[in-house]
């Protein structure tokens, strides 16, 4: 594929490189993505720059534009795709140079909901902005979110129901959670279809999310204000 | 080819569809979680009464309780060995229902989306799409369905897998996708792109149009821009009795008999032939919609303006066809290259 002119990633200089990567996100282009990456770690960036300077800023354009209508899910789904394969470069190196790590989600759909495909989504989008999503899947009694909590040392529970029969089960887990005293320990997100922000409110969970870019952003200011907190 | 459907779209200018299938049978003791296709087998009174309600409210047509009976949905269940079965039944229970109606009465087997995700980005291949809805169509028309009934698709490669499945089964059929997110599918698809999408299928289907989706001012917008293609294939509206709300720990559509009974003439109005409800829509709309559409003359079709006026807000500013249906910016595309 090498046109005449054809942009070589490597003689870019870091700031149109970077440029260059978050069109090529947007563009959902995973090779150039991973080669990109590569570029800028051998560059000496830090795993922790690449990620959140090139890869999680590039992100947040496409959550943006899926938010306001432009993108729709396919376009997304393919920028996610670009932004794993960078992420799967920079794990190792993240966890190897303790870098800051965005946060933990564990996600699943609530007892009695078998509809997945809106928390299969969000689970797309937050590992795309650079979370680490533990997906615990369809019809989840209290139990699985509490057992999955605890095991990952998450830092944000994800829950979603697509059926108003099942979305008051959201509030059976958040009130199990204060009982058991762990209710603070968590950012508690909720979405799907049929649930707004009054629902989300009544129940008692930190946010309600309209679509799986404003829970990325959603998780993104609630843990860099758990960070401030911890920091105070 | 004819059939029930068929012949009831030629004899007459606007048929009632059914209402809600999930939110009745919940009412009726289903628990959710549970696929309400087992029911076919383990309560097929109670799917016997389902349809029994449609056909009392003065439906001409209603969907077999089938929705989630493809091979994709049912393994969530470890039940996707029982697709025929339970895909026969769901038909035969309501051929049953329909040929005690003392009138014609179309019975559809409803087809739902299989939930997965095309690939590259998901597993879901063509071939493997058609193969799932294909088995699923031979258990319904096995079981003396009128037609298939494809409903609630966001995503363009499942409406055509869905047709080619309809063609392998040698059933006609119609085809609905749900229009909810700024007035597009989930997949971004628009109502313009699934009129032009129709008539490029080499089966296109009886009838098509929009289901599901927000509430009905959402939907029927989204049936002013099929109308606004020129179609001259009969339109369909399924929308909601209005949208979910939350109550003291209850949950119950905000669309009330008289707005559904509006919104069906408002349907009738703006060209929709096949007129119906989702979820939400109990047997008291039903009711009211076929009282509506049988006492009120014509009107002219209405304005955007009428429909929000009757109806409530849409829920977006734009449904992405019109004036405004480039996208608000271009894709910036590849500079290299």
């Amino acid at each position: 594929m090498a046109d005449e002119d054809d942009i070589i990633l490597s003689e870019l200089d870091d700031e149109e490189l970077v440029q260059q990567m978050h069109d090529d996100l947007y563009d959902g282009l995973k090779e150039e993505i991973e080669e990109a990456v590569n570029i800028l770690i051998a560059r000496g960036w830090t795993p922790y720059d690449v990620l959140t300077k090139a890869l999680v800023a590039g992100m947040t354009v496409v959550g943006n534009d899926f938010r306001d209508g432009i993108l729709f899910v396919p376009e997304v789904l393919l920028a996610a795709n670009a932004m794993k394969g960078g992420m799967a470069i920079l794990k190792p190196l993240l966890a190897e140079t303790g870098a800051p790590r965005m946060g933990k989600m564990v996600i699943g759909t609530v007892k009695g909901d078998i509809h997945d495909i809106g928390k299969n989504l969000v689970a797309m989008m937050m590992e795309g902005a650079g979370f680490e999503v533990v997906d615990i899947g369809i019809n989840n009694p209290v139990e699985n979110y509490l057992e999955a909590l605890d095991r990952e040392g998450a830092d944000i529970l994800g829950m979603s129901a697509l059926l108003t029969t099942t979305m008051p089960y959201m509030k059976v887990v958040i009130d199990t959670m204060k009982e058991k005293g762990i209710r603070d320990n968590y950012i508690v997100l909720v979405g799907g279809a049929p649930l707004n922000e009054e629902f989300g409110k009544a129940i008692g969970a930190d946010a309600y999310c309209r679509d799986a870019a404003v829970t990325v952003e959603m998780a993104k200011a609630m843990v860099a204000r758990k960070h401030n907190q911890m920091g105070a | 080819m004819t059939n029930t459907l068929s012949r009831l779209l030629k004899s007459r200018d606007w048929l009632l569809a059914d209402g809600a299938t999930g939110t009745n049978l919940f009412n009726m003791g289903l628990s959710s979680g549970e696929p309400p296709e087992m029911w076919n087998v383990e309560h097929p009174d109670r799917i016997a009464k389902l349809y029994g309600f449609a056909v009392e409210a003065g439906s001409d047509l209603f969907l077999t309780n089938s929705f989630g009976g493809n091979a994709a949905r049912l393994k969530l269940h470890n039940a996707q060995g029982r697709v025929r079965e339970l895909n026969r039944i769901a038909a035969e229970i309501g051929r049953n229902v329909a040929d005690k109606a003392g009138r014609p009465v179309a019975v559809c087997g409803s087809v739902g989306p299989t939930g997965e995700i095309f690939a590259p980005m998901g597993t879901l291949t063509h071939e493997l799409a058609v193969e799932i809805f294909h088995e699923q169509a031979e258990g319904l028309k096995e079981g003396g369905a009128d037609v298939l009934w494809v409903e609630t698709i966001s995503a363009p490669e499942e409406y055509k897998a869905a047709a080619e499945a309809a063609r392998l089964a040698g059933m006609d059929w119609c085809g609905t996708m749900s229009f909810d997110t700024a007035g597009r599918t989930m997949m971004g698809v628009t109502s313009a792109q699934m009129s032009a999408l129709v008539e490029k299928l080499p089966n296109p289907p009886l009838a098509f149009g929009a289901n599901c989706g927000v509430g009905a001012a959402d939907l029927m917008r989204t049936l002013m821009g099929f109308v606004a293609t020129g179609t001259e294939r009969p339109l369909i509206a399924k929308g909601n009795a209005g949208i979910p709300k939350y109550h003291d720990g209850h949950i119950h559509y905000d669309g009330t008999p008289e707005l559904m009974g509006d919104y069906a003439c408002l349907a009738r109005d703006a060209g929709a032939t096949i007129i119906g409800g989702c979820c939400g829509t109990m047997p008291v709309h039903l009711k009211a919609m076929h009282e509506a559409l049988s006492t009120r003359p014509r009107g002219p079709r209405p304005s955007l303006e009428e429909i929000t006026a009757k109806l409530g807000a849409f829920s977006s500013a734009s449904d992405g066809t019109g004036d405004d249906d480039g996208a608000g910016r271009e894709r910036r595309g590849r500079r290299r290259g």
